[in-house]
């Protein structure tokens, strides 16, 4: 271990003590890890204030806001919901494939793909105009899994078979992913030239609180809508694979120890394919439920960062399919009330502070602080 | 050929960017420590150089700034990766979110004062220029950026390969603990050459923002070429002379793409992509694309000769622990 302790006088000065940071051989207790994650967030939460009050804004305030345009009341604790279920269901595709230390980051080109693919069936259209609701939603969804995994496999394709680097391979077909959209708004399905496709006619909607407004006066315009189901299923779903099954032991065995895990006999290759693939039709799936949930149509600025932000989320959950809903609210609450907070960059800002303090308390997760008392020499 | 030296010269241009960008993260990989911030460092720089520029109206100043600034920030991944020996992937991703959070509020505003703050001069090399050709690609009205850039690649890989300096470089990466016995400081040489990465990734910030296509555009101003360039690196083979090569390449082709669409023939035949302009969202694709390829390559070669990885690229260095 480093000999960061203070054995050394600084400046002239003795402690009174000795401070010694050694290695963990013992687990520490299990509220210990989520301890240091909210000690972590508020840690940050402080010093985005001070970012804010050095770029000339006042911190309180914009804190304030963002509480109260997102928890403030139901309508708006419903429109926070809308914006963190996109973010549950990238959340457990990055910690999905990141329990396998597979670094997918393209969870944003995948959402991209799964949009794509759910607008498909309604503008190609694959579906008679006239088809039942419940067939649209599960032909958009299945379609915008597909997409997902499809551009999720590419990356994972290329990695197990050539040892291509996921970082940067995702990474690139998040930037080939808009692109790919864009054709489709500019040139295929544009109405009267402006840079989006029709508006979708009302059995491709995901049915949302406020239509059972009639036998619940209660969800009178509340927005939120069926994708949150979509994510809490696959959270459990998730959870059950992750935890109970022996698909999950080998996952985590690979993410924990890739050499074992090969001295075992479990096919590393196989693997990163297949959880590639489900971890992009997650991500296909959030694309999906927005569009079918929210925009109702294809355009270009359907996601301010929700792929980017799963992997904050993901990490703060600490790869747990269960705390990710919980986490993905918190993001969810931040990115709604962050559209009117300026300047803008502020919600991105406090995002890669909340990360960069995570990942450094995490030290204290694997080492410990031991003090003593100094015996004089 | 005109159309082909005009893309040429400006592609060189483009890709003195990625140069500064991937031979910096060289140098940080080569100590050991993968940083995956290069794109927000990048971001940093542009914002750092193109704001205080606006305020001093002296480029030069700027572009120190720039450096400056995203050295500082890079040290925020040195401190979680080296120090506190974190895992270098989630650190890099984290220092990515903070540095390009950091610039879009800093850079509020700036957008707007578009060709009000100076840039950095442009010069042709008289005598130089006058090479068939070449001369034309690569002296004429080139940015002063692009020379320092010409004059770098050698040095670096000089200082590389054949200084001293260089070699504790190396074998910080390969072998810490074989350079920690023989009085190397593994820990403040990784700290330093993270430093180098961030100013040069500040360096090729500034390098867009004051020189190649002067301004301030939010995070569309670097359009990911910081991570293209740490994919080049592994092209590269952590070789500043390859990553020349690649750098250069994915500037033409970034300028390639750019600039098709313009004229209304090509090579005789009707162009495709000026009478029909949304072929241009494929054009976009393809230095992603091609970066994909290139990382293929790279990957296959690395895999067959079993070199150009420094053997402890991304590990945390521990004293006293068996391993490297």
């Amino acid at each position: 271990m480093t000999q960061a302790d203070s054995t050394k006088p600084i400046m002239g000065f003795k402690l009174p003590f000795k401070m010694k940071v050694e290695p963990r051989v013992v687990d520490p207790p299990r509220w210990y890890s989520p301890m240091l994650s909210v000690i972590a967030v508020v840690v940050a939460l402080m010093i985005g204030a001070l970012v804010i009050w050095l770029g000339g804004g006042e911190p309180w305030k914009v804190y304030a806001h963002i509480a109260r345009s997102s928890f403030g009341s139901v309508g708006v604790l419903s429109d926070t919901m809308v914006k963190a279920i996109p973010l549950m269901l990238v959340g457990l595709a990055c910690s999905f494939a990141f329990r396998m230390r597979l670094w997918n980051i393209g969870a944003e080109g995948q959402f991209f793909l799964g949009a794509f693919g759910a607008s498909m069936i309604v503008l190609l259209p694959v579906l008679p105009e006239e088809a039942p609701k419940w067939q649209f939603i599960i032909v958009m969804a299945l379609s915008g899994m597909l997409f997902g995994a499809l551009w999720g496999f590419v990356p994972g394709f290329l990695k197990a078979k050539f040892n291509v680097n996921e970082i940067i391979s995702t990474l690139m077909m998040n930037y080939i992913a808009v692109e790919w959209n864009n054709f489709f708004i500019y040139a295929v399905w544009t109405e009267g030239g402006f840079q989006m496709s029709r508006m979708f006619q009302r059995n491709a909607w995901l049915p949302r609180l406020s239509d059972f407004a009639e036998a619940i006066p209660v969800f009178r315009g509340l927005t939120t809508h069926m994708g949150l189901l979509f994510a809490i299923v696959a959270a459990i779903i998730l959870w059950l694979v992750l935890s109970k099954s022996q698909w999950g032991y080998e996952i985590r065995l690979i993410g924990d120890n890739p050499r074992a895990a090969e001295y075992a006999g479990i096919s590393i290759s196989k693997n990163v394919i297949l959880v590639m693939l489900v971890s992009g039709a997650l991500a296909g799936l959030a694309g999906m439920s927005e569009i079918a949930g929210v925009v109702h149509r294809l355009q270009g600025a359907i996601s301010p960062g929700y792929g980017y932000t799963g992997i904050i989320i993901a990490w703060l959950a600490k790869l747990n399919p269960l705390a990710v809903i919980l986490v993905s609210i918190l993001f969810g609450a931040l990115i709604l009330a962050g559209r009117e907070v300026q300047p803008s960059g502020v919600p991105t800002l406090i995002q890669g502070v909340i990360m960069v303090s995570l990942i450094a308390i995490d030290f204290f997760l694997r080492n410990r602080i031991r003090i003593t008392r100094r015996v004089e020499e | 050929m005109d159309f082909v030296l005009v893309i040429l010269a400006s592609g060189v241009a483009t890709g003195t960017i990625l140069l500064y960008a991937t031979v910096g993260e060289i140098f940080s990989e080569r100590s050991g420590v993968l940083n995956l911030g290069v794109e927000g460092m990048m971001l940093v720089g542009a914002m750092t150089a193109y704001k205080v520029t606006a305020a001093t109206s002296d480029p030069w100043l700027g572009l120190l700034a720039a450096m400056l600034a995203a050295g500082a920030v890079s040290q925020v991944h040195a401190f979680i990766a080296i120090t506190l020996q974190a895992d270098q992937v989630v650190s890099g991703l984290a220092l990515n979110f903070l540095a390009t959070g950091l610039s879009l509020v800093l850079g509020e505003g700036l957008t707007s004062l578009r060709d009000v703050v100076p840039t950095l001069p442009s010069f042709t090399i008289s005598l130089l220029s006058q090479i068939p050709w070449l001369g034309r690609i690569l002296f004429t009205k080139q940015s002063v950026m692009v020379y320092v850039g010409y004059i770098f690649i050698p040095l670096a890989w000089y200082y590389i390969n054949r200084t001293r300096p260089g070699m504790h470089l190396r074998s910080v990466g390969e072998y810490p603990a074989a350079a920690d016995s023989l009085g190397i400081s593994v820990f403040s040489l990784r700290y330093f050459y993270v430093f180098v990465g961030g100013m040069m990734a500040g360096l090729a910030g500034a390098t867009i923002s004051l020189s190649i296509s002067p301004g301030w555009f939010a995070a569309l101003t670097t359009a990911g070429q910081g991570w293209i360039a740490v994919g080049l690196v592994i092209f590269a083979q952590w070789n500043p002379a390859r990553a020349a090569v690649g750098a250069y390449t994915f500037g033409a082709l970034r300028r390639l793409v750019l600039d098709i669409q313009g004229p209304t023939t090509l090579l005789g035949f009707a162009n495709p992509f000026f009478y029909n302009p949304y072929y241009g969202f494929f054009l976009k694709m393809l230095p992603y694309a091609f970066t994909v390829v290139v990382l293929v390559i790279g990957s296959r070669e690395a895999n067959r000769k079993r070199i150009g990885t420094p053997a402890a690229l991304g590990l945390p260095y521990i004293r006293g622990q068996r391993g490297l």
